[in-house]
């Protein structure tokens, strides 16, 4: 990923940025112009709480180039206790732990980097929340 | 005015690995190791970890305990021996990841081990200043040991971060003193593109960090008058459960003073982390009103001592984020050499 792109998408990655339509309330990660409900073009910004669960999964054994050292893992599709649902690898984990409906925490991780010499990229991993 | 650490969070990669399996590789024998260095086992980074995502979960729990807007940190100082980049700051990518841009000072430290302290006495030392409200200071790194290298059953992933700060109502442990001592010592090093550090051997200890660690304490002492036995804790450096120890008994105080702050044995030696996260613990379990004392170790060489009070808000403040015990004893998973080797990137892989 070229520096720039990574970076426009900062607010997203580090802090979890989402977007509440303030006519309708749906939110929206990441956040979008127009409100897919109701239309409304008028949103709050807010960083999601970083903990949400497991609404469905998979193991990827067969990765891109870029993830080919880290296979085989897990990758969820995560539902926010803030409302959006978005897609992350699930770590720090063996994969008969993974299951739908579990409690998870997102943790800052390196994502991915171009290469020896190129940048880091960093966002969010699920991790099992744990109490 | 008193100013004081105001918020403190820990973190701790999940993955140990034990000295046996280190030690079976190289074909050492793991019952002196484990005797002559006191250490079990060490943590272990995931090949997703580094001194920057470390920092930030850190970071993250001592805001959670501070309970501040983060826009009011005026300073973010990360300190490591291993910064994911030679050429870029970690604390800018801290910085933002925790909402303290861009009203904020920041940069990156290293002096070995001490590194982490010196983000601490530096953020000190501007809210002291009253040239800013808050600062942040981290100790975090994930260390190599070359392979076979004593070094390599030590050398262990962390981070403790601490933000600074003069309201009284939010205080967790005022800063009642500092000291620093300094001196040239080549006990440890690593040169610029060596990806493993080089040491002295035995010459990391009598003249390096005994002589400094105990001259810091001593002046410390010297300077304000107290004695050991007016502190109920005490952390030191801990590259190995020994030393510690050693430089325990040197100056007068004794184990039960510092063993809530040895996690060496279960965590390994976190460089830049390893005095800080021995403090967190501390602050875990501590009373207000008693007096702690910490005394970082980096080689090169140097150390900085701090005296702390606990103050009343310890008992609150501790329950907002996870404890350090915790974090060292619990959802832990062993691995073995091989995939070590591999989240260590000690395994040369084929150009792409």
């Amino acid at each position: 990923m070229p520096p720039a792109r990574s970076w426009r998408t900062y607010p997203q990655g580090y802090m979890l940025e989402a977007a509440r339509c303030k006519k309708c309330g749906k939110t929206f990660f990441p956040p979008r112009l127009v409100c897919n409900k109701c239309q409304g073009r008028e949103f709050e910004r807010f960083n999601m709480q970083r903990t949400g669960k497991v609404v469905t999964h998979t193991v990827i054994r067969t990765p891109s180039d870029e993830f080919s050292g880290e296979a085989p893992f897990a990758v969820g599709v995560i539902e926010m206790d803030d409302g959006p649902r978005l897609t992350s690898q699930i770590v720090d984990v063996s994969f008969d732990e993974v299951k739908i409906g579990m409690p998870v925490k997102l943790e800052f991780r390196r994502l991915s980097s171009e290469g020896d010499a190129g940048i880091i990229n960093y966002g969010h991993k699920a991790v099992p929340a744990r109490t | 005015m008193a100013v004081g650490i105001i918020g403190y969070g820990a973190h701790i990669p999940r993955r140990r690995i034990k000295v046996e399996e280190i030690a079976k590789v190289w074909g050492a024998d793991a019952p002196s190791f484990k005797k002559g260095l006191e250490l079990l086992q060490k943590s272990v980074p995931a090949l997703d970890e580094d001194t920057i995502t470390l920092s930030v979960e850190a970071a993250r729990n001592a805001l959670a305990r501070a309970g501040i807007d983060p826009k009011d940190i005026g300073a973010v100082y990360i300190g490591s021996e291993s910064h994911p980049y030679a050429v870029k700051p970690s604390g800018t990518t801290v910085a933002e990841a925790i909402g303290a841009t861009p009203d904020c000072h920041c940069a990156d430290f290293e002096f070995a081990c001490k590194a982490g302290s010196e983000g601490m006495f530096v953020a000190y030392g501007l809210v002291k200043a009253g040239l800013i409200k808050y600062g942040l200071g981290v100790g975090a790194d994930t260390s190599q040991g070359a392979p076979g290298d004593a070094l390599e059953y030590s050398a262990a992933a962390g981070a403790a971060a601490f933000i600074m700060g003069a309201d009284d109502n939010l205080m967790i442990a005022t800063i009642d003193e500092t000291y620093a001592f300094m001196t040239d010592t080549p006990d440890f090093w690593r040169r610029e593109h060596q990806f493993y550090p080089s040491h002295g051997g035995r010459f990391t200890g009598e003249p390096a960090y005994f002589r400094t660690v105990t001259g810091a304490v001593t002046g410390l002492l010297d300077k304000t008058g107290l004695k050991p036995g007016d502190f109920k804790y005490a952390v030191f450096h801990q590259p190995n459960g020994k030393f510690p120890k050693r430089a325990a008994k040197l100056l007068g105080f004794s184990f039960e003073q510092i063993e809530v702050g040895r996690l060496v044995p279960l965590l390994g030696n976190t460089y830049s982390g390893s005095s800080p996260l021995g403090l967190t613990a501390v602050l875990d379990v501590a009373d207000p009103g008693d007096r702690i004392l910490m005394c970082s170790y980096g080689s090169g060489a140097g150390s900085d001592v701090f005296v702390f009070t606990v103050g009343d808000r310890v008992r609150k403040a501790r329950e907002m984020a996870p404890k350090t015990r915790w974090l060292l004893d619990e959802n832990v998973k062993y691995v073995e050499y091989g995939e070590y080797a591999k989240l260590r990137r000690k395994i040369r892989l084929a150009e792409k």
